[in-house]
C-alpha cells in the first residue's frame, strides 16, 4: 500500500478549520515529529505542541536533588536510563554526571533487570534502579522488583518516580488558559493500557483522541483523524495503530503493574502536585524500596529554577519562545531536562532546526 | 528511552529471550507476551517486550529503520 503524504498534506489544509493546536503527549513523538520536519509542512492553521510526555522532562527538580544525595550515600550505586543522568537539579549544572565525577558510582543500564543482575554481583552494595517513565514501563519495573523478590537479591532497591499520564492530562485540561483542539495519545502507553484508556479525553472533556504510532504515516494518519474529527464536530476515540494496540491493552503487563504499584500523588515539572499520579510500591514490596531504605526525601517544595521546562511541557510556551534556548541552555550544556533527553522538546527543536 | 525496534525472537527460555534486528541481538523479558513463539516480532521497550507485532508490519517498520540508520 503506498502512503500519499503530500495528498494527506493538502487534504488537511483543504478542511474548513480555523487555528487548531494539537498536542502529542509521547517523548517519541516528540521525537518522531522533530525528525520528519513534520512541523514544517503542516498547514499554517495546524499547531502541534509536545505535552507532558518525556519521562525526564516532567521529573521535577526537587526529584532530581533528592537523587543527587542518593548517589552520594556510602556504599550505593546508582542505575538508570541514560538519559537521567545529565538532567541537573535546582542547581545548574548538578547533575549525575557531576556527581559520578565527584565519586558517586552511577551506572547506565538499558533495563531494570540489569540493576537486578549488578545487586548480585555486588552483594557488598546497595543497588538502586531509579524508575522512571510511565505505563510502558511501569510493568517491566515491577518484573524487576519480583525477580529480585524471587531470587532473593536483597540488596537491590526501586527509587520510582514512575508516572500515570492520565492524571497528568485530566490536571494539564483543568489549567485556566488550556487551549490545546484534541490529542495524539501516545502509542505505547496505550499498547498497555488499551486504547480504551483515552476514552475519558472525548466522553467527559468533549476533545478528540487518536492514538498514533510513530512513523512518519502513522502520526500524519493520526493528526488528519483529529481534524476531520474537529471538522466534523465529533470528537471520539480512534486508534489508528492497531498493530500494536488492542482496545484493551495488554493484561499481563497491566496485571504486573497492579501487583507491585500503587497509584500516589506525585510532583511533576510544570503541573505541580497531582494526586494519584504516581506508581509507588504496594506495602508488601516495601523491603524493595528506596524511598523507604534510605532517609532522603524529596522536598515538597517546588525548587527554584531558571528553567521554563514547565511552560514548555504545558504547551504554553514553544522551545523556540523559551529565552535559554540555545543561548545559555543547549544540548552540550543543558539548564532543562526538556534540552537533556533526546525526547525533550528542546533537543528535538534544537536538534532538527540546525539540520 | 522509549525506542521501539521490533525485534525477532531467536532464542527462549521461560522469561527471558534473545531478539535480533539489523543483524543486532539483545537479550530480553518476554513477561508480557502470550505463549511467545521462536520467530515471533516484538516491540521492546527497556529490555521488556510490551506487544507481538504482525510479521507483515514489523519486516515494513524494519524497513523504515534500516533507512533511518543509512541517514544517522
Amino acid at each position: 500500500m503506498s502512503f500519499d503524504a503530500g495528498r494527506i498534506l493538502e487534504t488537511m489544509a483543504a478542511l474548513p478549520l480555523g487555528r487548531v493546536q494539537l498536542m502529542e503527549v509521547c517523548g517519541t513523538h516528540t521525537m518522531s515529529i522533530a525528525r520528519s520536519g513534520l512541523k514544517s509542512v503542516l498547514p499554517e492553521n495546524v499547531k502541534l505542541l509536545s505535552g507532558p510526555g518525556c519521562p525526564v522532562c516532567v521529573t521535577p527538580a526537587e526529584q532530581i536533588d533528592a537523587v543527587l544525595e542518593l548517589a552520594m550515600e556510602k556504599d550505593v550505586i546508582l542505575t538508570s536510563y541514560g538519559d537521567m543522568l545529565r538532567v541537573p537539579g535546582s542547581r545548574p549544572g548538578d547533575s549525575l554526571l557531576r556527581r559520578k565525577a565527584l565519586g558517586a558510582r552511577v551506572e547506565i543500564v538499558y533495563s531494570p533487570i540489569d540493576a537486578v543482575e549488578l545487586a548480585r554481583k555486588h552483594p557488598d552494595r546497595q543497588v538502586v534502579f531509579l524508575g522512571v517513565g510511565f505505563e510502558t514501563t511501569a510493568p517491566g519495573t515491577a518484573a524487576a522488583v519480583l525477580t529480585a523478590q524471587e531470587q532473593g537479591v536483597k540488596n537491590f532497591s526501586l527509587w520510582s518516580m514512575l508516572k500515570t499520564v492520565e492524571p497528568a492530562l485530566r490536571a494539564l485540561i483543568a489549567q485556566e488558559d488550556f487551549a490545546v483542539d484534541g490529542f495524539l495519545c501516545p502509542g505505547h502507553v496505550a499498547t498497555i493500557i488499551g486504547a480504551e484508556g483515552f476514552r475519558f479525553l472525548p466522553e467527559e472533556y468533549g476533545l478528540p483522541a487518536v492514538v498514533g504510532g510513530f512513523e512518519t504515516e502513522d502520526i500524519l494518519t493520526a493528526l488528519y483523524l483529529l481534524l476531520k474529527q474537529l471538522v466534523e464536530g465529533e470528537p471520539k476515540l480512534q486508534n489508528a495503530y492497531p498493530r500494536a494496540v488492542s482496545q484493551e491493552g495488554n493484561r499481563l503487563a497491566q496485571r504486573m503493574l497492579q501487583r507491585c504499584f500503587e497509584a500516589r500523588e506525585d510532583s511533576w515539572r510544570g503541573l505541580g502536585r497531582i494526586p494519584g499520579s504516581g506508581l509507588g510500591l504496594r506495602e508488601e514490596f516495601s523491603d524493595f524500596d528506596a524511598q523507604k531504605r534510605f532517609s532522603i526525601q524529596a522536598s515538597s517544595e517546588p525548587a527554584p529554577t531558571a528553567c521554563r521546562c514547565g511552560e514548555v511541557i504545558c504547551g504554553r510556551l514553544s522551545p523556540e519562545g523559551c529565552p535559554l534556548f540555545g543561548k545559555r541552555c543547549t544540548p552540550e550544556d543543558p539548564v532543562g531536562p526538556c534540552m537533556v533527553s533526546s525526547e525533550g522538546a528542546c533537543a528535538a527543536a534544537y536538534k532538527y532546526q540546525q539540520g | 528511552m522509549c525506542l521501539a525496534v521490533p525485534l525477532k525472537l531467536i532464542e527462549i527460555d521461560g522469561n527471558n529471550a534473545v531478539g535480533e534486528s539489523l543483524g543486532m541481538r539483545r537479550p530480553l523479558r518476554v513477561d508480557f507476551i502470550e505463549e511467545p513463539k521462536l520467530g515471533d516480532y516484538v516491540i521492546v521497550h527497556a529490555g521488556f517486550a510490551i506487544e507481538r507485532l504482525p510479521e507483515k508490519q514489523a519486516l515494513e517498520d524494519l524497513e523504515s529503520w534500516e533507512e533511518l540508520r543509512d541517514v544517522l
